[in-house]
């Protein structure tokens, strides 16, 4: 198993934070794992990105440039990586913000309406974490108690407090997770 | 030894083996992309838990000079930056050649001339394995390809540069520099007491002892026969580089006919693209230099008698398909393929390169 990874959208919507959990979790359920931010200007204040990968054997390349799954956020990023995900792939999107949805046909496109949820919340922070759940139910790549063990080892330790809230998030994006398309 | 598993981005595995492998003093200026080395020192506070010390110089120039100091007296110091930085600190790495002081400098290279992007690029090859700085010197050229060999790779700098009496360089770039992977550390080992340095560096300017004369540390002699004759010596010792302390590593070459030669991060994508040419057939390896000084001259002509063609994979304009082409002195077809100015070349263009170039050209 191999699974290419890219998730982009807005600095601050926790992408790379996202990532790095996964990374994480993948790590502790003895997966090998690469995490690969862009960090140009864009993580000044425009879009950011990060490439993950999780697979069972040694990572060749840490950069790629196509993905079997695509983690969407925003418009910008959509529009830049919607042709990068491999025929057969998936795209997940949170369609808040989107004003031109996905249009292949050759991909599974599913959403999750993770903004609006998270404000219905009243819990913006962990946004990302509902996107996570989301992800892990269309692509179960590490299990539950490994994304526990992930909080604990990518979090500092003053954050801990808020794992509960953060595994809640994620059952929450389970739940939400719409299909779009699927072959 | 126990070892820990960690997940760290490249940098920070420099920073966490110089605190680990017992580095007395660390002198930087922030630059990215590898501000995360000084960034994770300061968080560390290693000085109080192994006594390093950890300072922001007030530029390139003064970190390099500060190593000098450092070096002098024996101790394992050292400095990162990346290419404008490194740029600034040539004419200190020339010295601390010509003075043979032990030392090490990590380039986490980023995408030129000038001060150019803060993208990842391999075009300082040539400054680095070429001089930089000016006269006949060489500095010992480590070229890491993964995290766990930007943390593995200060441990062998500081055996290489106190056996040799000669600084080392980590050239890095700055996706290996920012790619966060899995990470195995090892014990602390502990800084060299004084009673350690003055056996192992009986040179350093470090209290004298009444048992012996004073000792000088200088790049300077007027005198050109003294002046030639250290030359000489400096020139015995990098032959005794390339006898002794070449390394390489070899990834699908036993059958292949043809080679990628890349270093850091290009290799790892050139070891993707012989996935990809494996699936089409076509028999494709990787001979990955480790050291760029001293280089793996002699491997690749001994491969050049095997394979049909090599392409240097480098994100530059060809530095080190240069070497590639004199060692193997034109026994099979050389090309280079590479992307400049911050753009990394992905898996399907190298291997389309290499059908291009080299196995229809």
């Amino acid at each position: 198993m191999t699974e290419e990874i890219i998730i982009a959208g807005f600095g601050g919507q926790g992408v790379l934070s996202m990532g790095k959990i996964l990374a994480y979790s993948g790590a502790m359920q003895d997966k090998e794992v690469s995490w690969m931010p862009s960090y140009g200007p864009e993580m000044r204040g425009g879009t950011a990105n990060v490439s993950v990968i999780i697979s069972d054997e040694r990572i060749s390349s840490p950069i790629i440039s196509q993905f079997d799954t695509a983690i969407i956020l925003n418009q910008q990023s959509l529009d830049k990586f919607e042709h990068s995900v491999k025929p057969g792939g998936v795209l997940l999107y949170d369609p808040n913000g989107i004003t031109k949805p996905p249009t292949r046909k050759d991909i599974n496109i599913y959403k999750v309406a993770a903004t609006e949820k998270s404000a219905e919340l009243g819990m913006a922070k962990v946004f990302n974490m509902i996107v996570l759940g989301a992800f892990l139910k269309v692509k179960p790549v590490v299990t539950e108690e490994y994304i526990e063990k992930g909080l604990l080892k990518s979090l500092p330790e003053r954050h801990h407090k808020l794992i509960p809230d953060n595994l809640k998030a994620v059952e929450t994006g389970k739940e939400l997770v719409e299909t779009v398309h699927t072959l | 030894m126990a070892k820990e598993l960690k997940l760290m981005k490249g940098n920070e595995a420099i920073a966490e083996a110089a605190i680990r492998s017992g580095c007395d003093g660390y002198f930087g200026y922030p630059i990215t992309p590898q501000s995360e080395v000084m960034e994770y020192l300061m968080l560390e506070k290693p000085w109080e838990k192994t006594g390093m010390v950890v300072l922001q110089a007030e530029s390139e120039t003064s970190s390099i000079n500060m190593v000098y100091g450092g070096a002098g007296a024996g101790k394992k110091v050292m400095t990162s930056s990346s290419s404008p930085g490194i740029s600034l600190m040539q004419e200190g790495m020339t010295y601390l050649a010509g003075a043979e002081l032990p030392c090490l400098v990590v380039n986490v290279v980023r995408g030129g001339p000038g001060l150019g992007t803060i993208q990842p690029s391999q075009a300082d090859y040539f400054q680095a394995t070429k001089g930089g700085g000016h006269g006949d010197y060489q500095l010992y050229v480590l070229a890491p390809a993964s995290v766990q060999e930007m943390y593995d790779f200060v441990f062998d700098a500081w055996e290489i540069a106190f056996k040799y009496r000669n600084p080392v360089m980590i050239l890095s770039d700055g996706a290996i520099g920012q790619v966060m992977e899995k990470l195995y550390v090892g014990d602390y080992v502990p800084r060299w007491t004084d009673e350690q340095i003055h056996k192992i560096a009986p040179w350093a300017t470090f209290g004298k002892p009444a048992s012996r004369d004073h000792n000088i540390i200088t790049s300077l002699e007027l005198d050109s026969a003294k002046q030639e004759l250290h030359n000489q010596k400096l020139q015995a010792k990098y032959r005794e580089m390339e006898r002794n302390e070449v390394r390489f590593e070899e990834i699908n070459c036993e059958d292949a006919e043809y080679l990628f030669v890349a270093y850091g991060s290009s290799a790892r994508i050139a070891q993707k693209a012989i996935q990809l040419g494996r699936e089409k057939g076509i028999k494709v390896g990787l001979l990955r230099p480790i050291t760029l000084f001293p280089f793996p001259t002699k491997k690749l002509a001994e491969l050049s008698k095997k394979v049909k063609g090599m392409l240097s994979v480098e994100m530059s304009a060809g530095q080190m398909v240069m070497d590639v082409k004199l060692a193997t002195e034109g026994r099979c077809k050389v090309e280079h393929y590479g992307r400049f100015g911050g753009m990394i070349p992905t898996p399907h263009e190298v291997l389309e390169a290499l059908e291009e170039k080299i196995i229809k050209g």
